[in-house]
Parts: structure tokens; C-alpha cells; sequence
């Protein structure tokens, strides 16, 4: 049921391994019996009807789901050679490595310059030098610099929402992280704020993994290397994008990318 | 449905246009009476205070003046002052403040980020909100035995803000409850993605955003302690102390107390009534700076988001 196309051709780097994934809301289960392979460099984009688990995947990935209460998991999540359920491994140190992006811009009611900063300041990076640099790294890499750089004392809710994402983002990266999760990034923009965040992605991926939902089959198409289809908490196919959107296996990936669903 | 039918439908209005208008003035009308009688309770209330400062001011004039602040207590009313209450209720102030404020943040930070959500939470938080409302001369009783002899503290100033402190802590944590229930969700999310455990998530993002809210209502709950007669009354804290305060173990009095018994002795001597009118009206104006402080608090510090 499940065809996956395991790559022997260019061997890249598998950043994650998930095996048997189950999760369970209290008695409702969202995930079943997923197994999905992230490879590095890649972005890699999951589609799917409303409902189907696509967020709940992409917050397991950082162990984010477990705030929510009544959360239940089976079966295990390689990353990078070692289980993320592991008591060992601790959930602060895998979201340090694990970056996210949420779905509608969630910056901190403080200045923009304390905003990308947030992250190193809490672990540990007191010294004023190292973090301007940090913020204007952070800050070029997701294309906010020049908009900003005479403003990062001001507070972070001045920005639009196109900006405040980018914030977001930049947010992110200042902790240098190895993968990017990001749910919906650009549901809540308009179109050209939308153009400049997937431009910014195409940019990313060079330096990060990029794990992305979305429910833009364009967007999929635009920007993914691979692309995974979801339907009722059940991972129907992953391939490469290409592959999906002209030659998918699954008769129900072909309803769903034609518009035929439902 | 044929043909027919659904052209006869089509002919006939459903709503009668004559009765919507009847019903629509009337609902006006009503509209009208509503807000009338909502601005009258407004007014009642309004004129009922209005009446009484005016009737405290007028009693008061010519006996509230920096004389009356600084002298102290005396047995002719041309001399006394109230500069021992003033720093009695200064000191009790000291005390109730930063023991309710440590003591009410940390049980509100407890319940609302710590604790599982469950029926041993809702519980206590059930209790809490019913402390609130229990009867002020209970904790009274509460100190009297507790502080005043158990712990053998009399009927000092600690004792007395201690016996406030229990009296105002479960407004201070229910306004700090709130006041941490209100900080969104995705700002706690932002932070924990980031590799950031509870406490320094509850320190850098929740306290900074909650902290307009729980200093006002901290504030307001202050303003209660120090209006209040009755804890004090059956904790046994005098009138006539001559000395002024220099410590927590010290007695003292306190301006409400000042006031309870130069009302009750006006009837040997009616200028202790003008006493207390001044009096009133020295306790009326802290209250009112403390009220206006936490208003400014909460327009100047009130996050955006
Ligand atoms: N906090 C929760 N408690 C209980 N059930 C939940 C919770 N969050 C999601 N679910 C359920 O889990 C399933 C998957 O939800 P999820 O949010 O992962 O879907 P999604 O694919 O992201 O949908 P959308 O495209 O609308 O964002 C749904 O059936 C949903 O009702
Ligand atoms: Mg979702």
C-alpha cells in the first residue's frame, strides 16, 4: 500500500527514520503506521486533506505534539542515528537541532533585534558583540536585513505579517539548526509575501533540511524535492515531486493532485 | 415541487413588511429603556459617593492639615494627628506586599504551568476562589490564633501583615491566574521550538507578558488590605499607641483602626468625628494613588500582540 522509492542512485545522508509511527489523541488515532525516510538538503513537502495528520506529523518530528496532554506514541523516530523518544535525548536538545516555523507568525511581544536573539540568549550567549552578529546573520539569511537593520530596536508586532514570519524564520536559524520544520508558513500571507518566503526556502535548502506543510499543491510542486501524501493519518506515497505530480502509483494520489477527491 | 407551485411561492412574501416595521420600532423603544435604566444605576451609584466625600470633605475642613499629618496621638482633638496610623499602615504595607506578591505569583505559576490538569487542580483552585470570599473578620480569627498567640507575635505589625496577607492572597492569585491564562499559546510554543525548558520559557515569555495583569491585580489587592478594619479590630491592635513604629515586632495602628474608634468616641466628643472625616479623607486619597498606579500600569505595560 505504502511506495516509497528509495534513491540508490544519489546516496544522500538520511537526516531522519521514521519506523512504525502510531499517535494516538487520547483513543483517537491520528498517525498510523507511518514510515518515512528525510534526507538531507532536501525539502520535502507533505499534501493532504484537511484533518489528515500532516501538523501532528511535522510536531512529532520536534516532540512539540507532546505539550498538547493525552498524547500517546508507538514505534520510533531516527534522528540522526539515535531514537528521539529516548529518555537520553533530551526534547530541549532535539529542538535546538529541530527548528520550527509556525503557521501563523508568532513573534515574541519584544524588540526584532530580541526576538532572533531569544534562542542563543537562553542558551547561554551573553556576550552583546557575538549576538549582534547572530541577529544579522539570522537576519540576512532569511532576506529581513535591509528591511530592518534601521529598526531592531522596535517592537517586533510593527512588522507586517510577511515580515514577522521572516522574523520567525530568522528566529529559527539563530540557533543554526540542521532541519527546518515548517507547518503552513505562508497560509496567513498574501501572494508576493508568499513569493518571498518560497524564493527564501529555495535559498535554505542549500544550508537545511527542510521539512514543509502545505496545502498549496502549487507550492508543493514549486518548491519541494520530494513530496509525501497524507490521507487519514495513513502516508499513501512518497517520492520524488516530480514523480508525484506526473506519474504518482497511488490512484488516490492522482484523485487528490487532480482536484478528483472527495 | 412543480412548476406551478414554485411560481405561486415566488408571488407570495413570506414576511409581512407592515409587522416587521411594528415590531422593529418597538424593539427600538425597548432599546431606549435599556439604556436609560443602565444609566441610571450608573448615576445612583455615582451620587451616593458624591454625597458621601462631600459630606466626609465638609466635616473635615479645617482639621486636616500638615499639622494633623505630623503630630501624633492626643487626648485633645485640637492637637491629635495621625502621623503613628499613617506609618502604621506604611509599615503594614511593607509587609503585605511582598509576601502576597511572592507568595501569589508562585502558587498561580504552580497551578497554571506546573500542575496536571485534573480534579485535584480544580480542587484547590475551587477553594481558592471560595478564600476570596470568605468574611474578613474570619481571617481575623485566623491571625489572632495562628500569629497572635500561637506563634506568640501579639499584636505587632507582623502579626497584623500577616493576618492581611492571608486575607488579600487569594485575590492576588486569582488575578495572577488570570493574568497567566491569558498569555497565548503560540508565544509558549515559539519558545518551547526553540530548545527552551518550562522555567525559562515562564521566565523570559510568560511572567514579562502576564506582568501588567498581576501587578495591577496585586495592587488593587493591596488597596484592600489597607481599607480593611475588622482582622485588625479582633487581632487586638490599639489605638492609643503613643510610640511611633520603628520595626516589624513594634504595635502600631493603622488608619482604618484610627477611624473605627474616633467615630465610636464621638459621641463623648463630637470633633473626634471631624477626626475621622480627616482621617477618611487621608485614607480615601492613598487609595485613590494606588488605583491610579495600577491603571497607569496597565495602559503603559499592556503587551501588543
Ligand atoms: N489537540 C488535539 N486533540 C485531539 N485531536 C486532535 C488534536 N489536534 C488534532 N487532532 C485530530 O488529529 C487529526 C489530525 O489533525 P492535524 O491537525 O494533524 O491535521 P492536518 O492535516 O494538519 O489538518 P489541516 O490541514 O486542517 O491543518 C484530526 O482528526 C484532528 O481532529
Ligand atoms: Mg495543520
Amino acid at each position: 500500500m505504502i511506495s516509497q522509492n528509495t534513491n540508490k542512485d544519489e546516496a544522500k545522508r538520511i537526516i531522519y527514520s521514521v519506523n512504525n509511527l502510531n499517535l494516538w489523541y487520547g483513543k483517537d488515532q491520528a498517525l498510523k503506521n507511518l514510515n518515512f525516510t528525510i534526507e538531507e538538503n532536501d525539502v520535502t513537502a507533505i499534501i493532504g486533506p484537511s484533518g489528515c495528520g500532516k501538523s501532528t506529523f511535522i510536531k512529532t518530528l520536534n516532540r512539540m505534539i507532546e505539550i498538547i496532554p493525552n498524547v500517546k506514541t508507538s514505534g520510533e523516530i531516527i534522528y540522526n542515528d539515535r531514537n528521539i523518544f529516548d529518555s537520553a535525548f533530551g526534547v530541549e536538545e532535539l529542538r535546538t537541532r529541530v527548528g520550527m516555523v509556525f503557521q501563523k507568525p508568532n513573534p515574541f511581544p519584544k524588540s526584532i533585534f530580541e526576538n532572533v536573539v531569544y534562542g542563543p540568549k537562553i542558551h547561554g550567549i551573553r556576550n552583546k558583540k557575538k549576538l549582534m552578529e547572530i541577529a544579522e546573520v539570522s537576519l540576512r539569511n532569511s532576506a529581513l536585513w535591509d528591511e530592518v537593520k534601521d529598526r531592531l530596536n522596535s517592537n517586533a508586532y510593527g512588522l507586517s505579517g510577511g515580515q514577522q514570519q521572516r522574523l520567525c524564520i530568522a528566529r529559527a536559524l539563530a540557533m543554526e539548526p540542521e532541519v527546518l520544520l515548517m507547518d503552513e508558513p505562508t497560509s496567513a500571507l498574501d501572494p508576493i509575501a508568499t513569493a518571498k518566503i518560497e524564493e527564501l526556502i529555495m535559498e535554505l535548502k542549500k544550508d537545511y533540511t527542510i521539512v514543509i506543510v502545505t496545502h498549496s499543491m502549487q507550492q508543493a510542486a514549486r518548491i519541494s524535492d520530494k513530496t509525501a501524501f497524507f490521507l487519514m493519518g495513513e502516508l499513501i506515497e512518497l517520492d520524488k515531486t516530480k514523480t508525484i505530480f506526473t506519474t504518482p502509483r497511488d490512484k488516490r494520489t492522482e484523485d487528490y493532485i487532480t482536484g478528483r477527491f472527495g | 415541487m412543480s412548476y406551478d407551485v414554485m411560481q405561486q411561492n415566488k408571488d407570495k412574501h413570506f414576511l409581512n413588511t407592515e409587522a416587521l416595521k411594528r415590531r422593529m420600532k418597538l424593539r427600538i423603544i425597548l432599546d431606549k429603556v435599556a439604556k436609560g435604566i443602565f444609566i441610571l444605576s450608573t448615576l445612583f451609584s455615582l451620587l451616593i459617593l458624591g454625597v458621601l466625600i462631600y459630606r466626609v470633605w465638609n466635616q473635615s475642613v479645617g482639621w486636616l492639615n500638615l499639622r494633623f499629618l505630623k503630630s501624633n496621638l492626643s487626648i485633645f482633638p485640637e492637637k491629635a494627628g495621625i502621623h503613628g496610623p499613617i506609618l502604621g499602615t506604611l509599615w503594614l504595607m511593607a509587609i503585605v506586599a511582598p509576601v502576597t506578591v511572592i507568595l501569589g505569583v508562585a502558587t498561580a505559576i504552580y497551578l497554571e504551568e506546573y500542575a496536571t490538569k485534573g480534579k485535584f487542580q480544580s480542587f484547590i483552585k475551587t477553594n481558592i476562589s471560595n478564600l476570596a470570599g470568605v468574611p474578613s473578620v474570619i481571617f481575623g480569627l485566623l491571625g489572632l490564633t495562628v500569629f497572635g498567640r500561637l506563634l506568640k507575635l501579639g499584636s505587632s505589625i507582623l502579626a497584623g501583615g500577616l493576618t492581611m496577607s492571608l486575607l488579600v492572597l487569594p485575590i492576588v492569585i486569582v488575578a495572577s491566574q488570570e493574568a497567566l491564562k491569558a498569555v497565548p499559546g503560540f508565544l509558549k510554543d515559539a519558545s518551547y521550538a526553540l530548545g527552551a525548558t518550562k522555567w525559562t520559557t515562564i521566565k523570559t515569555v510568560i511572567l514579562p507578558t502576564a506582568l501588567p495583569g498581576i501587578m495591577t491585580g496585586s495592587i488593587l489587592a493591596l488597596s484592600r488590605a489597607i481599607g480593611e478594619t475588622a482582622p485588625l479590630v479582633v487581632l487586638g491592635i490599639p489605638t492609643l499607641i503613643l510610640r511611633i513604629p520603628d520595626g516589624i515586632m513594634s504595635d502600631f495602628t493603622a488608619l482604618p483602626i484610627q477611624i473605627y474608634y474616633w467615630t465610636l468616641d464621638a459621641v463623648l466628643r463630637p470633633e473626634y468625628a471631624n477626626l475621622a472625616a480627616a482621617t477618611i479623607i487621608v485614607l480615601l486619597f492613598m487609595l485613590f494613588i494606588m488605583n491610579s498606579i495600577a491603571i497607569l500600569i496597565r495602559n503603559k505595560y499592556q503587551k501588543r500582540y
